[in-house]
């Protein structure tokens, strides 16, 4: 039955989005752009894609920084082209997904104001994805205070504020706590927002996904905390989003967890995650962690196209489209500085 | 570079010897102090450039990880983490102290990396992902500009010594081909001043001898014939007093003397007279 309306006001951008999904790169040409000597050939690989000639306004050398703008702003494009197309219940699910950016951008201005950056320097570095019109405007803000009555209470970024303002002053180590706190907001928010007004598959992928994201984060702020005495068990617990396979049961322990080794013993409670640390242990390091997580967010992406008429394809393409850009940067990086051996730790699903 | 004529402008005396062979006897052990100097700084040298050899090649190998972990963690947390970085360092963990070395007088400066272990900022950077990375980016490359910072040490050093070795060098060549053949040549032409002069003092004190001789020869002569006049106008006057009266033998006699006295006078005056002379 949920089908039945579906095609009056999203059809169009489903099929656009499924469109878009389609000219994702396969293996197959990820093992052809692993092939290639310099950028140069990856250049022209990607042109036989459906990247088409993005690169043909673009004269001198080429960088992996210059190719990942380019491939950034065709993200960009095609996102603002959707966007532009959608109602209802679709523009809401985008903004939501905008405001994810939006928080990293306003953390941006934050630290590019605290230490009396150029404003236009860093504006240039802001992700268009999370751009507002009264962005430039936070460069004014001096404290947290000022800052939200001034500028933020007007943004959609307003209610995530709610449990920031009571932070004193900015200094970068606020800002980093700031910065998950708004995370934890946003993340509860959003999953409030899925479960109110999705319903079926598209919540159960959406709620997927979200709960994979929520523990990411989780883990991944126990891991990166460890060894650090500035945080306390209570602040660590304060960043945790409220939400995600680990809480409310393990998020008390995960704060206390002093060593990796308590860590893991925690992770390895839930199932789905029992195989974090098996495969991240040995020789490649700690990016093994890193990279399980986006394989498994992938591997949900993908999943997320087998079901018709659901807005949730929205999120997994924007998400598998961002890896893919990172999967190219990692590749011409690769190739960049010769370091041909490690080309392969791209993830590819499709 | 030193031919006979090389020498120094100096009176030939013996004083000016004596000044010479000083100067030749400290010019030969300043000589022998720099040749050691040197041969001490070049064997410094050899090692700091095989050192420097070592290191670079240490440097290409650590900046590359260090460049590919950057790579690692613009993967794992995105594009604006080394904006993010940059701001939030307050303090440096990694100080560089400059210390002065002696190697046979030449002061080389040496850095030497010092890490502040309590003075770790950007902590809490990519806590929500690339953390990780992050810390091991920072671990590389740590490890990138402790390499960088003993290859500065060593080039400070090999410029310096470089530059030290050619003076030095410079100054053993000027010792060795100049100063000591150009000092020898001096010393060599005072001494042939000098026997100069000894002969020719020599020759003249002959000749002076030589003269005195034919002279006193000559005197003796004169007295001689002098005498046997005297002797012969004695046995006339005897024959004459004879005849005449007493008193004027005596007068004879007496005048005879005097000139006798006048002649060996001007024999004297003579004598001087030559002396002037020379």
């Amino acid at each position: 039955m949920e089908g039945l309306y579906f095609n009056i006001n999203n059809g169009y951008l489903e099929g656009v989005v499924r469109g878009y999904k389609s000219g994702l790169l396969t293996t197959n040409q990820y093992v052809n752009l692993t092939q290639c000597d310099n950028l140069e050939d990856l250049k022209l690989q990607l042109s036989s894609t459906d990247y088409g000639n993005f690169m043909a306004n673009y004269s001198g050398p080429l960088s992996t920084s210059v190719l990942q703008d380019n491939l950034s702003k065709k993200l960009f494009q095609q996102f603002q082209y959707v966007k532009s197309q959608s109602s209802g219940k679709l523009t809401k699910f985008m903004n939501y997904i905008n405001y994810g950016y939006m928080i990293d951008n306003v953390i941006l201005m934050i630290t590019g104001t605290l230490h009396e950056r150029d404003k236009s320097e860093i504006l240039r570095k802001c992700n268009p994805l999370g751009w507002f019109d009264t962005l430039p405007t936070l460069s004014i803000a001096t404290d947290i205070e000022s800052l939200y009555s001034t500028v933020l209470i007007d943004t959609p970024l307003a209610p995530f504020f709610k449990n920031c303002v009571s932070a004193d002053d900015l200094d970068d180590l606020n800002i980093e706590i700031i910065r998950n706190k708004l995370y934890k907001n946003y993340l509860e928010s959003f999953v409030e927002f899925v479960t109110s007004e999705f319903d079926g598959p598209d919540q159960e992928i959406m709620i997927r996904l979200l709960t994979l994201e929520a523990d990411k984060r989780v883990i991944n702020i126990t891991l990166n905390s460890l060894n650090n005495s500035d945080l306390s068990s209570e602040d660590k617990l304060s960043l945790f989003p409220s939400y995600g396979k680990l809480y409310p049961t393990y998020h008390l322990q995960l704060s206390q967890a002093e060593d990796i080794e308590q860590l893991k013993s925690i992770v390895e409670y839930i199932g789905d995650y029992k195989d974090i640390f098996n495969e991240s242990g040995d020789a490649s390091g700690l990016r093994g962690l890193g990279d399980w997580f986006y394989l498994l967010e992938m591997q949900f992406c993908r999943n997320a196209f087998t079901q018709q008429f659901t807005l949730s394809t929205v999120y997994a393409w924007l998400k598998s489209k961002e890896q893919e850009i990172r999967n190219i940067t990692w590749i011409a990086e690769c190739i960049a500085q010769n370091q041909k051996n490690r080309i392969d730790s791209y993830i590819s699903v499709y | 570079m030193s031919g006979a004529g090389n020498r120094e402008q100096v009176f030939p005396t013996r004083m000016t010897l004596g000044l010479m062979k000083g100067k030749l006897k400290g010019a030969q052990q300043g000589h022998s102090l720099l040749k050691r100097k040197s041969e001490a700084l070049t064997k410094r040298f050899r090692d700091i450039t095989q050192r420097i050899d070592e290191a670079k090649r240490k440097m290409g190998r650590v900046m590359q990880t260090a460049a590919f972990s950057l790579a690692e963690v613009s993967y794992a947390t995105g594009e604006n983490i080394s904006y993010q970085v940059q701001e939030s360092v307050q303090r440096a963990r990694f100080q560089v102290k400059a210390k002065q070395e002696n190697v046979s007088g030449v002061y080389l400066p040496t850095f030497e990396s010092y890490i502040n272990e309590d003075i770790n900022d950007f902590k809490l950077t990519g806590l929500g992902r690339g953390g990780q990375q992050v810390q091991r980016a920072k671990l590389v490359y740590t490890k990138a500009v402790e390499t960088l910072v003993e290859l500065a040490s060593l080039q400070t050093a090999f410029i310096i010594l470089d530059e030290v070795i050619k003076v030095t060098n410079r100054r053993v060549n000027a010792i060795e081909h100049v100063i000591i053949p150009r000092t020898e040549n001096t010393i060599s032409y005072i001494n042939s001043e000098l026997d100069e002069l000894d002969r020719e003092e020599f020759y003249r004190l002959k000749k002076v001898q030589e003269k005195k001789q034919e002279a006193a020869a000559a005197a003796e002569a004169e007295e001689k014939a002098a005498q046997e006049a005297a002797i012969a106008a004695g046995a006339e006057l005897s024959k004459i007093t004879r005849v005449t009266s007493n008193e004027e033998i005596t007068n004879d006699a007496q005048e005879v003397e005097k000139l006798a006295l006048a002649n060996g006078d001007d024999d004297l005056l003579k004598e001087n007279e030559d002396d002037v002379i020379f």
